[in-house]
């Protein structure tokens, strides 16, 4: 690994951060119900909207009427993909003519686009039919991720106001969130992407004969449309079965930069949303610092393990030992890499490489990204939720440090944001550790794995840190799509995603209703290095404690077997 | 008012205490605290396992080891907290007990007296008081004056006057009238003093949880769930791993991971904070206004008795031209002898200094006869063999000299205006028509102020000065004493609206006061200390009363809520801390004997899988006395920078918790298999 090899990392981050700049500024704009260029050409759409659902746009919601909104809109949105794909055999654009989904792989597959998960125990392009992927996953797509950002906005919200009973309302955030942010960059996105060669067609698959003188079907499909919002919306959910490995979802190395860029876009914007929407551009810096910090740290030992190199194949006499096994040869070990960091500290769940085989540790890595919680970045919204609940945390302790009761920017952090708090970052890593070991304790859960020993373990932590943090990425070598794993998941990624989002908002409405305390030289800044440090610290130490036991005896140990030529 | 010494380790104390410990074994007084109520669960279910196998012979030599030492961290964290309940207690006991002899004469509906004993006094009864006899209850003047004994409760030995009307009504029940007789109305029902009030602060059972206790509370609550399911589940991925565990290991990782450092010393930091109270004399109506005091960001002052002395004071005599100094300080020496003001006397204390007469008695000359102070002439002196010298405000005077043919030089004019402009009063001397000069009135700042006021503004807060003089003068004291903002020619009520003002911009106010005028304000601030020597309204509206009324000790209280909260931060850090050196310990020693790859985790490099869980379960259990002397003190508070004071705590309490374990574990570990105990 020299600079030449790092270089790509460091241009790649730069550029983000150029973009996540005035996109940032942008959604606060657009939230703080400003004018902005797309006004002109939006605004219209956007009051028709509002007249045709009988929205009022200057009224306002306490967060149970936006919890109560949200819920129900997820709630329909559930049951409309759910009763979609039983019923795909008799609705148009299949021609491929599948039939009926089974029951709970319909049901784990509504739920996990509702939460913004896109966990996928099928295969698409063996699955779902053109018309269920553009009008229910690729739809709800885009509202997941809108709904993943408007929940962010009411939580800021509930520290910008004082003494307010309100915290925004739910549908015209979530129309802002569609109109301005997503549909916009999803345009660009996909015109980009198919113009690179990604398909968007509605033909049916093509029979081909191969050199070799053999049949092949060549899956095809609206693809470019559903990948470009799958990245930007941090979904992840692939038109096919192999992701953003497979050619038709990412054909060149343009494509696969700007699939990475787009999975990483908003969530690396969202904290200087925070910051503009607050008028403390630092504390969006901070916040941003601390998500960056972590992400560097996790690139940086994913990276050290893979070039380690694996001693079982160095023994065989391959280079190095470098281990490209999983790895598309395209993009070859940094930009796997770089991917699968990026995928996992997002909440994406898009993959470009298969993490079963990573080298152990890397894997280690990847659980653990997902499994404090999805805070570097994270998904849409709810990562940057995430990490304010971790800085509400942080800074209880260092506010009793400083002999003050703990405050956060400006906001008195008393009993009830404690226990929202508690219980937002605690229901994921419970669910996460009940349901794998109930998994790895019982012969059905067993019967899905494919690997024995330390790395069966680390299958299973992976499908419910992935599930339980709404990611949606997979391992690999467990076999999902069983009645146990398909409930089970997704019973973790309800939690996952509604014990972020209802405390959040909770403690957006208990926020509202206070003053906010003026800033004096009694103040702890929250915008300093040692803030960011501490923030960094408590997300470690918590997962760390969390997750220790069950990470040294899955990847810890495998790592410790394979340095002695033990595999499973 | 210095802090009087802790002693921790009273023998007297300690016995009680222990005794407390094994009584709050009881389960539904540990139900209180929840992350120990966990730990005694599991002590039984360990103990029980103990029994069983040592009932069917098996080896239980072990699992006793672990039980005993489940044991005793309920036994020491319990200890803890009754000691600072005895502490507590012994102080409020020491204060009240004189009360508990003590008689009263209740006046009956048909005026005759009653005897009866202090202890059935009710409110609303009416004593007599009278030389000798102790104050038999809480109450205020309705008649008479006495001068009063306080030193029972405030340890000064200075007796105080305390009159019927005014500020200075209100009275304390176990303080002793030296002269005088007083009228007093009883206000508290037995067993609603401020002296019951504090004693239920001190006890575990009766005390409120703090809204911060509860926030904290639920952290540490969430901390045991968590670990709850780290170790259940733990069991489960170690049975697919083919390592087989035992219950009472996993229950020493789970005690040893839960926050039992900080869980089993929380009640006692809040007791002991109470405690901490007491000792500089401050009764608290409740916990959460010790804490609103950490945060405090603005305080109101009035100027008069709390920033300066009270008075104005003489400070220099000004001659006009053609007076000699010797001649101004003579006459007005004596138009000041029976000038009974504290200025005036002030001024003939300057005067005896000037002339080299310090101490003389000086007595009015035969004959004169003296013209004291109205609101209508603003002038006071003497007339005495013919001459009249008074001595008053530029304009009063002025006047006098005027209607006797004297006129007002231009030069007195600019030494009033000079010594206006500094922000001292001047008073123009006068001798029948003919000016002598101007004395220099100043305010004297009371001793140490500013280095207080300084230490308040380091710690964040904003002091405002409330005074009714004109803004010139008050903007001179405000700067002399380093106030950082004031009110001019404030009117009674300014007070009121000048909390509800900061309030609303989302300060936290505390104020300090007195009269009655005050309580509207002192019920609006959120800390609100009254004097004792206050009257009655202004002891009821506030939330803290200071029993040696001397109002700078506001900053005393505002440390010790920040001590009890950073004590309260500190230790959860630390506690939470110490679990990697823990997981260090016991998961190598749990997957060893299947795993000896894993044996890398054991970086203490401790004796064996046995000996390195039983050394952390004692590690678990000893830190606890270990660091009840610094919950009860406090962890130490200087005002400095948050940031450096958050670095420091960071640096003891968060690394030094990451580090103390490895090598406290790792000693015991040496002692044990030393001792051959497992």
């Amino acid at each position: 690994m020299t600079f030449h090899d790092l270089f790509p990392i460091l241009f790649f981050l730069c550029l983000l951060t150029l973009f996540a700049l005035p996109l940032g500024e942008f959604m606060a704009k657009v939230f703080n119900g400003k004018r902005t260029f797309l006004t002109r050409i939006v605004g219209p759409v956007e009051r028709v909207l509002y007249r045709v659902f009988g929205v009022n746009e200057k009224e306002e919601m306490s967060w149970k009427t936006y919890a109560f909104s949200l819920i129900i809109f997820n709630a329909i949105g559930i049951m409309g993909l759910f009763i979609l794909q039983l019923i795909q055999g008799w609705l148009p654009f299949n021609p491929q003519k599948f039939g009926a989904v089974r029951w709970d792989t319909a049901l784990n597959a509504a739920i996990s686009f509702v939460t913004n998960t896109n966990w996928q125990s099928y295969s698409g392009e063996m699955t779902m039919s053109y018309f269920t992927q553009m009008a229910g996953l690729t739809v709800q797509n885009f509202l997941s991720a809108a709904v993943g950002l408007s929940s962010v906005i009411a939580l800021i919200r509930g520290f910008i106001r004082r003494t307010a009973e309100t915290i925004g309302n739910f549908w015209v955030d979530l129309t802002r969130s569609l109109l301005y942010v997503l549909l916009p960059l999803t345009i660009i996105w996909a015109i980009v992407l198919s113009s690179q060669g990604v398909v968007q067609t509605l033909r049916p698959s093509i029979h081909a004969r191969t050199l070799e003188g053999r049949e092949q079907v060549i899956a095809l499909g609206p693809t470019a449309s559903q990948v470009a919002i799958k990245q930007l919306g941090t979904n992840g959910g692939g038109f096919f079965n192999t992701n953003s490995a497979h050619p038709f979802e990412s054909p060149t190395p343009l494509t696969d930069f700007m699939e990475v860029f787009g999975l990483m876009l908003l969530p690396v914007s969202l904290p200087l949303t925070f910051g503009a929407m607050l008028n403390k551009r630092r504390q969006g810096w901070a916040i941003f610092a601390s998500m960056m910090a972590l992400f560097l740290i996790g690139l940086a030992v994913t990276l050290w393990s893979e070039f380690q190199g694996n001693p079982i194949l160095e023994r065989i006499g391959i280079h190095n030992g470098i281990n490209m096994e999983g790895k598309e040869v395209r993009f070859g070990v940094i930009h796997s890499i770089l991917f699968a960091q990026s995928t996992t500290a997002v909440a994406s769940g898009a993959v470009n490489s298969m993490h079963d085989s990573l080298m152990p540790l890397s894997g280690l890595v990847l659980i653990f990204n997902m499994a404090i919680g999805e805070v570097i970045f994270g998904g849409v919204g709810v990562g940057l939720i995430g990490m304010i609940i971790y800085a509400i945390l942080t800074m209880f302790l260092a506010g009793l440090m400083i002999g003050r009761t703990p405050e956060f920017i400006g906001k008195k952090l008393e009993p009830y944001e404690m226990m929202m708090s508690v219980i937002a970052v605690l229901s994921p890593a419970v669910t996460m550790l009940l349901m794998a070991s109930i998994a790895i304790s019982t012969k059905i859960g067993l019967s899905s794995l494919s690997n024995a020993g330390p790395h069966g373990l680390s299958e299973v932590l992976y499908a419910y840190a992935s599930s339980a943090n709404n990611n949606g990425s997979a391992f690999a070598g467990l076999n999902a799509n069983t009645l146990f794993y398909n409930l089970t998941t997704s019973f973790a990624m309800l939690v996952g995603r509604f014990s972020t989002i209802f405390p959040a908002l909770a403690i957006s409405g208990s926020l509202a209703k206070k003053q906010i305390i003026p800033v004096s030289t009694g103040t702890f800044p929250t915008t300093n290095m040692l803030f960011v440090m501490m923030l960094v610290g408590v997300v470690i130490v918590v997962g760390a404690l969390t997750f220790f036991p069950a990470l040294t005896l899955g990847p810890l140990l495998e790592h410790l077997l394979v340095q002695i030529g033990k595999t499973f | 008012m210095k802090e009087k010494k802790l002693r921790i380790w009273k023998s007297e104390l300690m016995i009680q205490a222990l005794k407390d410990s094994v009584r709050k074994l009881n389960p539904r007084i540990m139900a209180k605290n929840p992350v120990m109520f966990i730990v005694e669960m599991v002590s039984v279910i360990t103990l029980w396992i103990t029994v069983r196998d040592f009932l069917t012979g098996g080896d239980f030599g072990f699992n006793g080891q672990i039980s005993l030492w489940l044991w005793f961290t309920l036994l020491f964290a319990n200890f803890a907290e009754a000691l600072a309940e005895g502490q507590g207690r012994a102080q409020a006991e020491s204060l009240k007990k004189t009360r508990s002899e003590a008689f009263a004469k209740r006046l009956l509906a048909d005026g005759s007296l009653e005897t009866i004993s202090a202890l059935s006094l009710h409110k609303g009864d009416v004593v007599w008081v009278e030389e000798g006899d102790p104050i038999p209850g809480d109450g205020e003047v309705t008649e008479g004056v006495a001068l009063v004994d306080e030193s029972a409760i405030t340890g000064e030995s200075a007796p105080v006057i305390r009159e019927a009307g005014g500020d200075r009504s209100g009275v304390t029940g176990g303080t002793r009238v030296l002269s005088g007789k007083i009228k007093v109305r009883i206000t508290a029902n037995p067993g609603e003093t401020f002296f019951d009030q504090m004693i239920t602060m001190v006890e575990s059972a009766k005390r409120k949880k703090t809204p911060n206790e509860k926030a904290l509370d639920v952290l540490l609550i969430g901390l045991t769930v968590t670990f709850i399911t780290v170790v259940i589940t733990l069991r489960y991925f170690a049975e697919y791993m083919s390592v087989s565990t035992t219950t009472p290991i996993l229950v020493a990782l789970l005690v040893c991971l839960m926050p039992t450092t900080i869980g089993g010393l929380l009640p006692a930091i809040g007791i002991a904070g109470m405690d901490r109270l007491l000792r500089h004399n401050f009764i608290a109506m409740s916990g959460r206004a010790v804490e609103a005091a950490g945060d405090v960001d603005v305080v109101l002052m009035d100027k008069t008795g709390t920033i300066t002395l009270g008075n104005r004071m003489a400070t220099e005599f000004l001659a006009t031209e053609g007076v000699s100094e010797k001649d101004l300080i003579h006459s007005t020496l004596l138009a000041s002898l029976a000038d009974d003001t504290p200025e005036g006397r002030s001024i003939v204390v300057l005067a005896k200094e000037r002339l080299g007469m310090r101490g003389r008695d000086i007595r009015a000359p035969v004959g004169a006869s003296f013209f004291s102070f109205s609101v209508d002439t603003r002038m006071s002196g003497i007339d005495w063999s013919g001459h009249r010298i008074r001595k008053g405000a530029y304009d009063a005077i002025k006047d006098f000299v005027t209607a006797q043919g004297g006129t007002m030089p231009e030069k007195v004019r600019q030494i009033v205006d000079a010594v206006s402009q500094e922000g001292c009063t001047p008073l123009v001397v006068a001798e029948d028509g003919k000016i002598l000069g101007v004395i220099r009135l100043k305010d004297v700042l009371k001793k140490g102020i500013h280095e207080r006021i300084s230490q308040i503004r380091q710690m964040g807060i904003k002091s405002v000065m409330i005074t009714g003089d004109n803004p010139l003068t008050a903007a001179t004291i405000a700067a002399e004493a380093g106030v950082g903002d004031f009110i001019a020619e404030a009117k009674p009520n300014i007070k009121l609206e000048l909390i509800r003002k900061y309030q609303a911009e989302g300060h936290l106010v505390a104020m300090i006061g007195d009269g009655t005028n005050d309580a509207p304000a002192l019920a609006q601030a959120d800390v609100a200390v009254a004097m004792n020597a206050g009257t009655q309204a202004a002891r009821e509206a506030a939330n803290i009363v200071d029993l040696d009324s001397n109002p700078t000790k506001l900053l005393d209280i505002v440390e010790i809520g920040k001590q009890i909260l950073i004590t309260r931060g500190a230790l959860t850090t630390f506690s939470v801390a110490n679990d990697l050196a823990k997981y260090f310990a016991i998961l190598p020693a749990m997957f060893i004997a299947q795993y000896p790859l894993l044996g890398i985790l054991d970086i203490m490099d401790l004796a064996s899988p046995k000996t390195a869980v039983l050394s952390a379960v004692i590690f678990n259990a000893i830190i606890i006395p270990m660091l009840i002397p610094l919950a009860l003190r406090g962890v130490r508070y200087r005002p400095t920078m948050v940031s450096a004071l958050l670095r420091r705590n960071l640096l003891i309490f968060g690394f030094g918790g990451l580090m103390i374990p490895f090598i406290g574990i790792k000693l015991i570990d040496l002692l044990i298999s030393g001792l051959n105990l497992v």
